[in-house]
């Protein structure tokens, strides 16, 4: 399958690659990995009259805690995340994430910022980066800007970002002593979408009680959703097993899915559920609760 | 139609053509090359008989464009064999029976040499972990990853 032709354009730098967006407009769009949009403009889902890959672009990639936050530069190769070393020792929920994307050679070209910036609900990274209470940084023609993940999605393939602005980075702040999180997602087989995924982000207080609670759900919607009122409900709550099967309830409420081949709407609400008690189990115990 | 003009080094042999912005790397290896190991299978960044590493990593080239491979290194199954000598990875699968139609086999054998040049001694978890993400229908993968273990021995 061969896209319909577009013209292609290597920008060697972020200011170049944002006036080249600016000047051309909606029909235009980031190749970053190229591991959503390529597939989508081979099958023709997708057309584009541009495209400005940020690939050749240096100092985009990086893992690097900074002053409290966690920075991930947007064309980090999920592969990237998988082999580092502050990831696996101190994110690991970010490590359950990028190890269930798509299979590893694929992970070899997906990006972190791709994967989000692709404004698709299926993806993995949006729940754990709602869960996390993540935010990322879009450069634009009148310099950066900060937009807080839960406020990042705003449709089927629809993010905040203008057509002239590019995903630059991902911010995380660094959980407190006593956090853990937990990436959990059903998948048929490798390298699926999932039928349901559950991201469960926790802190625990001196008492043991959850001082932060933080819940993303993949593919559960038209946009990767937070489970507010189960992240409320949990807050002040001893973790034991009836808290968290309620907040699993609370959390299935949230979901909206849609049938397809991997499932009816009444079985992905009940994955959902039962895929955040598990996110939620493994969260305690990494936090070092029971 | 947009042109532009690329270099891509191929088995060390750098290669320059004036390809169309869409051409994909697979299509730049098997027809502008005439470079026929490398498989198009599904064409949809599932199956991995595409398979070739780009900058020594793995990579599905029927989801990367030969536009993006501009002055990179680019290896496919024909760099294997050495004057006349087989890589251990050939070896392997010939010796373990690893193949039955073949169709597989060049993505197969560019995931495992890619997986031998960073792990010397991988499990066999390690093993079918790195070639998840290519598909064989007929083996059952069973001597594919024997193919895999005869050639991190050898290597050894």
């Amino acid at each position: 399958m061969i896209p319909a032709t577009f013209d292609y354009h290597a920008p060697s730098s972020l200011a170049d690659a944002v006036a080249l967006l600016d000047k051309l407009g909606d029909d235009a769009k980031v190749l970053a990995g190229g591991m959503s949009l390529l597939p989508m403009l081979k099958i023709r889902l997708a057309q584009v009259g541009h495209l400005v890959d940020i690939g050749r672009i240096p100092g985009l990639d990086y893992i690097k805690e900074e002053g409290g936050t966690l920075k991930i530069g947007a064309a980090t190769k999920e592969t990237a995340l998988e082999r580092s070393e502050l990831i696996r020792t101190k994110y690991p929920i970010l490590l359950d994430t990028a190890a269930v994307i798509a299979d590893p050679i694929v992970r070899n070209r997906a990006t972190a910022g791709g994967n989000l910036a692709h404004g698709d609900p299926a993806n993995d990274h949006p729940a754990t980066m709602l869960a996390l209470g993540a935010s990322v940084v879009a450069r634009g023609p009148r310099g950066e800007r900060t937009i807080p993940v839960d406020q990042f999605f705003k449709g089927l393939f629809t993010t905040a970002l203008a057509a002239n602005e590019i995903l630059t980075e991902i911010r995380i702040p660094t959980p407190p002593a006593r956090s853990g999180g937990a990436y959990v997602k059903l998948e048929r087989k490798v390298g699926d979408f999932a039928t349901a995924a559950a991201a469960a982000q926790l802190t625990l207080g001196a008492n043991g009680a959850i001082e932060k609670a933080g819940i993303g759900l993949t593919n559960a919607g038209p946009v990767p959703i937070k489970a507010v009122e189960a992240e409320q409900y949990l807050v002040g709550k001893k973790p034991d097993d009836a808290t968290l099967q309620e907040a699993g309830r609370l959390a299935a409420k949230a979901a909206n899915p849609s049938v397809d081949r991997r499932g009816s709407v009444d079985y992905k609400r009940e994955m959902a559920r039962v895929l955040t008690v598990r996110a939620l189990k493994a969260a305690v115990r990494r936090a070092g609760g029971q | 139609m947009a042109m532009h003009k690329i270099t891509v080094t191929v088995n060390g042999t750098p290669h320059s053509a004036e390809v169309e912005s869409r051409l994909l790397l697979v299509h730049f290896i098997r027809e502008n090359l005439v470079m026929t190991g490398t498989h198009i299978g599904c064409d949809t960044s599932h199956c991995g008989a595409c398979t070739v590493l780009l900058d020594g990593e793995p990579v599905k080239s029927c989801t990367v464009l030969a536009v993006q491979a501009d002055g990179r290194q680019v290896m496919t199954v024909e760099g294997l064999e050495q004057n006349g000598t087989l890589d251990p990875i050939q070896e392997g699968f010939m010796q373990e029976h690893g193949l039955q139609c073949g169709y597989c086999t060049p993505g197969m054998m560019m995931t495992s040499y890619a997986l031998l040049k960073r792990s010397k001694q991988p499990t066999e978890d390690d093993i079918r972990h790195a070639i998840s993400g290519n598909l064989c229908r007929c083996t059952g993968y069973v001597n594919i990853v024997k193919a895999v273990q005869y050639a991190a021995a050898k290597q050894q």
